[in-house]
């Protein structure tokens, strides 16, 4: 226990050089958890958001349908499998339509996908529900999302007309009007959508009782795959796997800064070893005289460096504990071409700083800084004691 | 019967390379150093006086002869050895004191103690007397940096006798301070070799430490001159022991 006492009387003797090397490793800490957080927060929060308004608990789609294929959509329909059809009478499933269709906002001509669902649905977290007040009326009550109201130029209380074709290829046309612009941050249901009611939608087309896929909700249980009657699950993991690659490919990214940020504080811990080294030449050559051999005086060096690693966490611990829980809470506000990133995270990205990362990064800080510690102090595995004593390095 | 001497060298030769040539530092010396001497090495800069206190010390190799301290061969020994022979009977005391800076002196003396794992409360017990000795308890909290030379001097002599050693090896151990100063040292080692027993070994060329040494082994150019006994009573210097 002498040399860990020893090292750390050492370190707390040394004033404020130590302080300012715990204060400048912390930063390292500290942006290192944010960023990861940033990027944890991204990746959650967009997942989160796509549960919650798009994927649910997963969706069963019909044997034909095919989301990257819009020419599918035609054949992509049909009566829900009896197991299904009970879980949609039970709330836990919501049934949705899909066919291809235009709109012709302003004289212009908008090709889009017509989605039904049940405006009383509380599968998804969408505001159907607006749906559901406007029904009575002769025109057909559509809620589209901000993006195509911003593509299209419509507008809550707009009509404009749609065309599509039924179950058996006949364009039909009428008009409809824009119940709501949803805001949401899930660009796979706004852009080029529209969303009607299912029932309409189903009168429309000549489609009685069918759907192009079925939204579970989450945490239902799902049929055994025997009974869909050939409809196939997607899970969730199925629907985030593209944005959890993106995310994926966005760390290699944070990785080349969290690499340049833990390289900034190790070059600032070697730097400071490579001078106590120096410095404390005749301090080494007297612990030697005073019966320390040069592996005690190497582990007491080491420790002293890897104890500037520990001071930093606490002091990162310090003010980066009241500073990030303070950024969690308020989020990071994101500029406005977000979108392009192809990400469902809104206007405010919420970091989140799991315990695994803040255990991970301080483990990772505290190896390296051990590791960067001991580099220097091999000199010290030849230094002869007489030599050391009259401050020279052999 | 004859006691065994604590140190003996037999042709102790340590030479080093220089360029093309090799200088010898030590060249064939044999001594021996009994139990409770007070012996100066003197001679010259360069004479070797350093060079043998460091290999009595085992913090030096002779390249060739022996070395035995202790009933330890210093040529033979490995570093965890030598380390182990320092802490347990050798203590040493430098010209620049060597002390260590971010410690009190209470905790420098303490520092000797810490190697041999002594309880806390035996730790404390022989610091305290070490520092009654060197007349430094009421500095105990002290930094070297608070300290006058004659000061740290002191505290070095604490932490070399604190652990009670069997050698005290003193490098110079007046060079840094006044003739005052230098007197009250040299006393109060006088008096610990006097009542502890402890083999005081000096490398000096410094004429007032010459006056207390008993035994005087004149090296010149790394062999032995003379090796004589001396009355080690300093004449009057007008500087009284006032520590």
């Amino acid at each position: 226990m002498i040399i860990p006492k020893l090292a750390l009387k050492n370190i707390l003797g040394a004033g404020l050089r130590t302080w300012l090397n715990a204060f400048v490793l912390s930063l390292s800490f500290v942006l290192i958890i944010f960023s990861q957080g940033l990027l944890e927060g991204m990746n959650t929060q967009a997942e989160e958001a796509m549960i919650a308004a798009e994927i649910g608990g997963g969706h069963y789609q019909h044997a034909a349908y095919d989301p990257y294929d819009p020419l599918s959509l035609a054949d992509a329909h049909g009566a829900l499998p009896a197991p299904l059809a009970v879980m949609v009478s039970a709330g836990k499933a919501a049934p949705v339509l899909v066919i291809q269709g235009t709109i012709y906002p302003q004289g212009r001509l908008i090709a889009v996908q017509v989605k039904g669902i049940d405006p009383d649905q509380t599968v998804l977290n969408l505001p159907t529900a607006f749906l559901s007040a406007a029904q009575a009326g002769d025109e057909i009550p559509v809620l589209i999302g901000e993006r195509m109201a911003a593509l299209s130029g419509l507008k809550r209380g707009d009509t404009v007309t749609l065309q599509w074709r039924d179950a058996r290829g006949t364009f039909d046309a009428r008009d409809t009007v824009v119940v709501q612009v949803m805001k949401t941050s899930v660009q796979s249901i706004d852009r080029g959508q529209i969303w009607v009611p299912l029932e309409r939608l189903r009168e429309m087309t000549g489609m009685p009782g069918e759907a192009t896929f079925v939204v579970l909700a989450q945490g239902a249980v799902r049929p055994a795959d025997s009974a869909a009657g050939g409809w196939r699950f997607s899970g969730q993991d199925d629907f985030l796997a593209d944005i959890r690659a993106m995310v994926e490919s966005k760390s290699v990214g944070s990785s080349v800064f969290y690499a340049i940020l833990l390289a900034l504080a190790m070059l600032a811990i070697f730097d400071t070893q490579v001078l106590a080294i120096f410095h404390r030449r005749r301090e080494m050559g007297t612990l030697m005289a005073l019966g320390f051999t040069r592996g005690k005086v190497i582990a007491l060096f080491t420790l002293e460096g890897m104890l500037n690693g520990v001071l930093a966490a606490l002091v990162a611990a310090v003010y980066g504990i009241p500073l990030l829980s303070w950024v969690a809470r308020t989020g990071w506000a994101l500029p406005g071409d977000t979108d392009s990133y192809g990400f469902a995270i809104g206007e405010r990205l919420f970091p989140s700083y799991s315990l695994g990362l803040v255990t991970g990064t301080t483990l990772l800080v505290l190896l390296t800084t051990t590791v960067v510690s001991f580099l220097p102090t091999r000199r010290i595995a030849r230094l002869k004691p007489t030599d050391a004593l009259r401050g020279r390095m052999t | 019967m004859t006691e065994t001497p604590l140190i003996v060298t037999k042709d102790l030769t340590k030479t080093y390379p220089m360029g093309l040539h090799t200088i010898a530092a030590l060249d064939s010396v044999s001594l021996s150093f009994d139990k409770g001497e007070f012996a100066g090495l003197v001679g010259p800069s360069g004479s070797g006086k350093t060079t043998l206190l460091n290999i009595i010390g085992s913090l030096d190799t002779p390249t060739a002869g022996s070395a035995v301290v202790m009933g330890q061969r210093i040529e033979a020994l490995t570093h965890k050895e030598a380390a182990r022979l320092r802490n347990r009977h050798v203590g040493f005391i430098f010209q620049t004191f060597n002390l260590l800076p971010v410690y009190t002196v209470y905790e420098n003396v303490e520092f000797a103690l810490l190697l041999l794992g002594l309880p806390p409360a035996e730790r404390r017990r022989k610091v305290l007397a070490a520092l009654e000795w060197v007349h430094l308890a009421d500095r105990a909290k002290s930094r070297p940096a608070q300290l006058s030379g004659g000061e740290s001097q002191r505290v070095a002599i604490a932490r070399a006798i604190v652990k009670e050693p069997d050698i005290i090896l003193a490098d110079e151990p007046t060079a840094n301070l006044d003739a005052q100063n230098s007197h009250n040292i040299l006393r109060t080692m006088a008096r610990l070799n006097g009542e502890l027993g402890t083999t005081f070994i000096f490398a000096t060329h410094d004429f007032k430490v010459m006056q207390y040494l008993r035994r005087t082994v004149t090296l010149i150019d790394g062999r032995v001159d003379t090796d004589q006994q001396t009355d080690g009573r300093p004449g009057t210097s007008g500087a009284g022991e006032q520590p």
